[in-house]
């Protein structure tokens, strides 16, 4: 058995069946714990990472749907993206356990809608639950990350 | 503050090599470098030699950013860098790090900032004292002579200046002042400034924070437990072949929660439960469902079932006006159970040796766990040491008086035993449908109006369920009241201003566990009392905000009249707004401080659309004001979420809606705008983290009274 992934600019052989959900790979077999478990069925958004650019729900993607695909994570961006500097600036975390998925939809967002309007913010990041309620500042860095007068 | 506590706080300690044995207060491996020498002063307080300012945080960070208001406490004192600047949260050790008033360490109440207003500000200038002290000696200079400026000492005339590392050893050995001289409001450089950014916003933005779910220990296991589906429910037997058989899966027992399956990763213990069947015995179970409880609640508080009625205000006689001819306005208002719904599901990382315990987890109640642990493991409080985490969420589900979760994984890792560590994991459905909700609660309150639209009678029936019960705190609950189920009732301005109350609570005893949510009472009281006033105010045909300002004027409540003068007017209130849109105005006082909501809510295709809301808070002192602003918001949205669509429902015993597909939370695009005034105060500061939560919901339901006419008679307001 073993699945290889390519992950963050790496490849990385996983010991682990195929039909293993990749939040499982990352964070279990490959100790890349940015990722977080919230609700293990794509409603929630913590999970969230990039497959081939696209914003993808690790915990319902098997890894051997993700062969021979660019993966990154929240470890993979970098920690001087734009996004994370306007982050840490409007000092969007609370608990911060929802974040790291938080930025890997908005990147993903920006990636493909360089100057989002706050119409096409919402509607991007509807999917990402914020549970301390940080959506208004999330919405503030996003802006402030593509250079968008808020 | 007691002089012992003074004196102890202010014990130094001499240099310390670095690496130095801190139970407590690191994941093993996960550690960040020490620098190579270090000086502690008192217990919050180590200074580096590389310049590194760390302090020790008694209370835990759950996400409200409490820590890094603690920081700023020493930091502004010391006039340290708060670029150098660090939080550690401290061991569990209710002697040092207990909270006077409860003699035990516990993270709640709202109370990180304000218990620690004296007590770390002391500990931030008896520190600079001595590092002065020191400075003095060394450059043969008068104290009084020298300034400190981010955490550098400097001496003008000799043009001298040197950071605090090295003073350090000197400094360690001085004896602090006994009653340090604190900083006027006016010399605070850090308190009150923009400049108290968090301290952990780069970890939370970069993945590097690491949660009680990211935790990985050599040879750790990962456990699940398959539950009861109803509360009080029991294994029969359970047949795990199949699980066994699931590669991964290590070990599968009993223990008193459920069945354990313990594996090497957590796909395979999911997996493995999945595979496990188990038979329930549901003879001691709660077999009723949440509507026929709420029923039954609503029959009670109308006088139509038995209820073993506690009195709570009693003034007057309010049968005159009651049976009277005058307007009698009658409020009948019922809530759901509602769950935390952290963001990080619960889970604990346990490790057992006989009666030797580490826990790695996230918790608010350190001393509660470690006596209910010991209790389980048959040693004492002191064998129990816990390495506190970050919270991914708490709201209170992590403090509970009866360790839940953690027990299950204590219990779990005593049977794999060996210190070998054993990751509990909860998923979203055992999360949810795990108990300890809000309780379900009624309200129903009759109120007689005199000629002038005013009360003068106040009746009021509450039913709630006990959280404090059958607990260690039970000796809290006095005369049949328990404080957190009426507060917000007992203490409300509108009660002051009104001659006859007669104000009745019954706790009913239930098997759904059930605990304090963010705010506690005021997530049903707030709701009950503003919801109630603006009804009367209609009644009266007299303006909501008028109608409040006699009564808080009569009740002499002059934070209350403070922050609802400013929402008027921050808020535009009375100025039109367009066809379908109304305001709605509630005030809320909780955990010190108090709060106004004016909302903007219309209602679109019947469920209510809140598009911005004002908020004013008196808070005292707002010691980092960014960070007060982001309390206002983020429980705001907590309490608009539970407001519109928060309820656990349960179905013959089984809790149904057991993650975020069903069980619906606020998302961004219902998210309202909100802005934030801080009432400028010099007084010491209040709470924060929950008093901004309760509010919305009566603000809201307030402004659907005016657009419709209909009072809101349960929530959620949009029903699934």
């Amino acid at each position: 058995m073993g699945v290889t992934l390519h992950v963050n600019g790496k490849e990385s052989v996983v010991d682990a069946a195929p039909d293993t959900p990749l939040l499982w790979a990352l964070r279990d077999h490959m100790g890349l714990t940015g990722t977080k478990f919230g609700c293990g069925m794509a409603q929630c958004g913590a999970c969230t990472v990039q497959v081939d650019g696209v914003a993808t729900r690790s915990c319902v993607t098997p890894i051997d749907s993700v062969v021979g695909s660019k993966i990154t994570t929240i470890e993979g961006l970098g920690g001087t993206h734009p996004l994370q500097v306007a982050w840490e600036k409007h000092n969007v975390p609370q608990c911060g356990y929802c974040q790291s998925g938080q930025i890997m939809n908005a990147a993903a967002l920006l990636a493909e809608t360089p100057k989002p309007s706050v119409a096409e913010i919402k509607s991007a990041m509807s999917g990402n639950i914020c549970r301390c309620g940080t959506y208004n500042r999330i919405i503030a860095a996003i802006q402030d990350a593509a250079g968008v007068k808020s | 503050m007691s002089l012992d506590l003074s004196r102890r706080t202010l014990i130094f300690s001499t240099v310390l090599a670095g690496g130095a044995l801190l139970v407590g207060r690191t994941v093993p491996g996960l550690a960040a470098a020490k620098p190579a020498r270090f000086a502690d002063f008192g217990p919050f307080l180590r200074i580096g030699s590389d310049g590194t300012i760390t302090i020790i945080a008694k209370y835990a960070e759950l996400g409200q950013g409490a820590q890094s208001g603690m920081a700023a406490l020493v930091a502004d004192e010391l006039d340290a860098d708060w670029s150098k600047v660090r939080v550690e949260t401290a061991p569990a050790d209710p002697i040092t790090y207990g909270r006077p008033a409860f003699k035990m360490q516990i993270t709640g109440g709202s109370a990180s900032i304000s218990d620690s207003w004296l007590e770390l500000r002391r500990t931030g200038a008896a520190a600079r004292a001595v590092l002065l002290e020191a400075a003095a000696a060394q450059w043969r200079v008068p104290v009084a002579d020298l300034s400190v400026t981010n955490g550098t000492i400097a001496h003008a005339a000799s043009k001298r200046s040197a950071p605090f590392a090295q003073f350090l050893e000197a400094a360690a050995k001085l004896t602090p002042p006994t009653d340090p001289v604190l900083k006027r409001p006016d010399q605070f450089r850090l308190i009150g400034t923009e400049k108290v950014t968090r301290l952990d916003a780069r970890a939370k933005s970069n993945g590097t924070a690491i949660f009680t779910q990211d935790v990985r220990l050599p040879d750790m296991l990962v456990a699940m437990v398959a539950h009861s589906p109803r509360f009080g429910g029991v294994v029969k037997s359970f047949d795990d072949k199949a699980a066994r058989a699931v590669p991964g899966v290590v070990d599968i027992f009993q223990i008193p929660s459920g069945v354990a399956v313990v594996a090497r990763d957590t796909f395979s213990a999911k997996t493995g439960r999945e595979a496990l069947s188990v038979e329930w015995d549901d003879a001691q179970a709660e077999t009723r469902s949440s509507d026929a409880i709420q029923a039954q609640y609503q029959a009670m508080a109308a006088g139509q079932a038995k209820a073993d009625w506690a009195p709570f205000v009693t003034k007057g006689d309010v049968a005159p006006a009651l049976s009277g001819k005058g307007r009698i306005v009658t409020l009948d208002v019922a809530m759901p159970f509602l769950a935390h719904a952290t963001m990080e599901p619960m889970n604990c990382v346990a490790q057992v040796d006989g009666t030797r315990c580490r826990l790695t987890f996230g918790t608010q109640s350190h001393t509660a766990d470690q006596r209910n642990i010991a209790r389980l493991l048959g040693g004492k409080p002191e064998e129990v040491e816990i390495v506190t985490l970050p919270a991914g969420g708490s709201f209170g589900r992590r403090s509970v008086a009866t360790s839940d979760y953690q027990k299950e994984a204590v219990s779990i890792a005593r049977h794999v035993g060996g210190f070998r560590p054993v990751k509990l994991v909860w998923t979203r459905e055992d999360d949810m449908a795990g108990g300890y909700y809000r309780p379900l609660t009624h309200h129903r309150a009759r109120v007689a109006l005199d000629k002038d639209g005013y009360p003068t009678a106040w009746e009021h029936r509450l039913v709630t369920a006990s959280l404090l019960r059958g607990t260690m705190f039970e000796a809290a609950i006095k005369n049949g009241v328990e404080r957190h189920g009426v507060e917000g009732v007992i203490d409300s301005p509108y009660l002051a201003a009104v001659p006859a109350v007669d104000a009745r609570v019954f706790h009913p005893p239930e098997k759904i566990p059930v605990l304090w949510l963010r705010s506690v009472g005021a997530t049903h009281t707030a709701m009950a009392m503003e919801h109630m006033v603006d009804q009367l105010a209609r009644q009266a045909g007299i303006d909501p905000a008028t109608y409040r300002r006699t009564l808080y004027t009569r009740a002499n409540a002059t934070s209350h009249l403070a922050v609802l003068e400013a929402a008027l007017e921050k808020s535009g209130w009375g100025s039109p707004l367009e066809s379908g849109w109304a305001r709605g105005l509630a005030v809320h006082a909780c955990f010190g401080s108090t709060v106004a909501n004016v909302a903007e809510v219309s209602l679109e295709n019947g469920e209510p659309r809140v598009r911005r809301v004002t908020v004013v808070v008196d808070c005292g002192t707002a010691v980092a004001p960014d960070q007060v602003q982001a309390q206002m918001e983020g429980g705001l949205m907590y309490g608009l979420s539970y407001s519109l669509y928060g309820e656990v429902k349960i179905v013959d015993g089984v809790v149904e809606r057991t993650n975020f597909d069903s069980y619906r939370v606020l998302r961004m695009e219902e998210a309202p705008q909100v802005t934030v005034h801080i009432l400028p105060s010099t007084q010491p500061p209040t709470g924060v983290g929950e008093p901004g939560t309760p509010v919305i919901g009566p603000a809201v339901a307030n402004a659907i009274l005016a657009l419709t006419g209909k009072p809101v008679t349960r929530l959620p307001l949009v029903r699934a």
